[in-house]
C-alpha cells in the first residue's frame, strides 16, 4: 500500500514539475524563420517582442491567436513555418471580427502583415496554410 | 531586405468577410503573445508629445516582502519601472531598478541566470544601450516567469503581468491626466485584455486565490474593467482618465503595502 502510494506521488511530482509544453524541432525552425523575418523589419525601427506562439497550421483551419494592441503604435505580425507547409498567410481582424486592412509580405513558408490600429484593444491575427500539408509555424510580432 | 520591401502589398480589408464571435471566442490567448510588455504601452504614448518620464518615478520600494503573491505583484510592477527609466534614458535609475528587481527575484528562488540578466543590464546601462535595455527587460520578465513555471510556481506568472500592466498603467494614466491629450489618451481602451488577465486569476490555485491581496486587487479589477471599456473610437475624457488613475493607484497601494504581508 505504501509503495503504491510512493509510487503515485512520485508521479505527481513528476507532472508537476513538467514546465509547460516544450518545442518540437520543426516549432524551433518555424520560429528561427519568423525571426529572420521579423528581423527585416528592425531595420525600420521595430522592435521585436519577446514573446511567440508556435502551433500547427491546417488547410481550411486558420489558427487564431488574441493580441492587445495600442493606438499610437505599429505592428507588423511575422509568420514562419515548416515543410510541408509550402505556403501561409498572415491576416488580421477587429474584435468585432473584420478583416483589417494591412500590408502584407508573403514568400512561401514566411508572411507578414502590417498595420497601425486606430483604436486600442483585441485583435485577432489569423494564420492560414494556403498551400502544403498539415504543419508547425510560429508567429512574432514587432512594433514601433 | 529589398527582396522584403519589394514583396510588400497592400492587402484587401474585406474579402473575407467578417469572423463569427463563436470562432473568435476559441482564439488561442496566452501570456507570452496576448499580453502586451509596459515597453509596447510606453511607445504608444510617446509619439504624440515629450512625456516627462522621470516625473513618473515613484520612490524605493521595500524589497524585503515575504509573501509569494505580493512579491510578483511587485516584480511586475519594477520591469514597469525599468521600461520608465529607459524611456527617460536615466543609466543611474536603469541600473537601480535592475539590481531590486534581482533581489526580489531572488527572494522567490527563481533561476541563477537572472544574476547574468542583472550584470547585462548593468553594462548597458553605462553604455547607454537603450534599445537592447528595453529587449533585456522584456528577457528579464520572461526568464522570470519561465523560472516560476519550472519550479512549479504557474500561478505567479500571471501574477508578475498583471503588476507590470497595473504599474504601467498607473504611470500613462497620471501623465496623460497631467498632460491631457485625445491621441494618447486611447491607449487606456483594454477591456479584453482586463477580462484576460481576470481569468487567468480565476484559474490559479484556490490558496493563492484566497490570499487577501490577490481577492483584493482580483475584485478591484472587475471595477477597472468597466473603467478601460470605452466605446471603440472615442478616447476618454480627462475626468475618465482620472477615474483609471485613482483606481489601478488605490490597487498599486495595495501591492505595495508592507503591512499586506503574511
Amino acid at each position: 500500500m505504501k509503495r503504491r502510494l510512493l509510487i503515485f506521488l512520485s508521479i505527481f511530482v513528476l507532472v508537476a514539475r513538467i514546465p509547460a509544453r516544450a518545442e518540437t524541432d520543426a516549432e524551433v525552425e518555424a520560429r528561427k524563420t519568423a525571426l529572420d523575418l521579423a528581423g527585416a523589419f528592425s531595420n525600420e525601427g521595430f522592435k521585436i517582442r519577446d514573446g511567440h506562439w508556435c502551433g500547427t497550421v491546417k488547410r481550411n483551419d486558420p489558427t487564431l491567436i488574441a493580441v492587445n494592441l495600442y493606438a499610437g503604435n505599429q505592428y507588423w505580425f511575422s509568420a514562419g513555418a515548416t515543410e510541408p507547409v509550402k505556403k501561409i498567410a498572415v491576416s488580421v481582424y477587429d474584435e468585432t471580427g473584420k478583416q483589417v486592412t494591412t500590408e502584407g509580405y508573403n514568400s512561401g513558408e514566411k508572411a507578414a502583415a502590417g498595420f497601425s490600429p486606430t483604436n486600442s484593444g483585441q485583435y485577432f491575427v489569423s494564420i492560414d496554410l494556403v498551400e502544403g500539408e498539415t504543419g508547425s509555424f510560429c508567429l512574432v510580432y514587432s512594433y514601433k | 531586405m529589398i527582396g522584403l520591401v519589394g514583396g510588400i502589398f497592400a492587402a484587401a480589408g474585406a474579402e473575407t468577410g467578417r469572423l463569427p464571435a463563436d470562432q473568435l471566442a476559441k482564439a488561442v490567448r496566452t501570456d507570452s503573445i496576448s499580453i502586451p510588455t509596459p515597453g509596447e504601452l510606453f511607445a504608444a504614448i510617446e509619439k504624440p508629445g515629450k512625456t516627462d518620464w522621470s516625473g513618473q518615478y515613484r520612490g524605493p520600494m521595500p524589497i524585503t516582502y515575504r509573501n509569494r503573491a505580493q512579491i510578483a505583484l511587485n516584480l511586475g510592477g519594477l520591469i514597469a519601472d525599468g521600461f520608465i527609466a529607459v524611456e527617460a534614458k536615466d543609466s543611474q535609475q536603469v541600473k537601480n531598478i535592475g539590481s531590486d528587481i534581482i533581489k526580489l527575484a531572488k527572494a522567490l528562488g527563481v533561476s541563477e541566470n537572472l544574476l547574468k540578466r542583472g550584470n547585462s543590464i548593468n553594462e548597458f546601462a553605462e553604455n547607454n544601450e537603450w534599445d537592447t535595455l528595453q529587449e533585456e527587460l522584456e528577457a528579464t520578465q520572461n526568464e522570470v516567469k519561465s523560472s516560476m513555471q519550472s519550479h512549479s510556481d504557474q500561478d505567479l506568472v500571471i501574477l508578475v503581468s498583471l503588476g507590470g500592466w497595473i504599474r504601467g498603467t498607473q504611470v500613462v494614466s497620471g501623465a496623460i491626466a497631467q498632460n491631457y491629450d485625445e491621441r494618447s489618451a486611447k491607449v487606456l481602451r483594454q477591456p479584453a485584455l482586463v477580462k484576460f488577465m481576470q481569468t487567468k486569476i480565476d484559474e490559479i490555485s484556490p490558496e493563492l486565490r484566497g490570499e487577501p491581496l490577490v481577492k483584493d486587487v482580483s475584485e478591484e479589477l472587475n471595477g477597472i474593467e468597466k473603467l478601460v471599456s470605452f466605446p471603440a473610437g472615442k478616447a476618454p475624457t480627462v475626468d475618465e482618465v482620472r477615474k483609471v488613475k485613482d483606481a489601478v493607484s488605490k490597487v498599486m497601494e495595495k501591492i505595495e503595502n508592507k503591512a499586506v504581508a503574511r
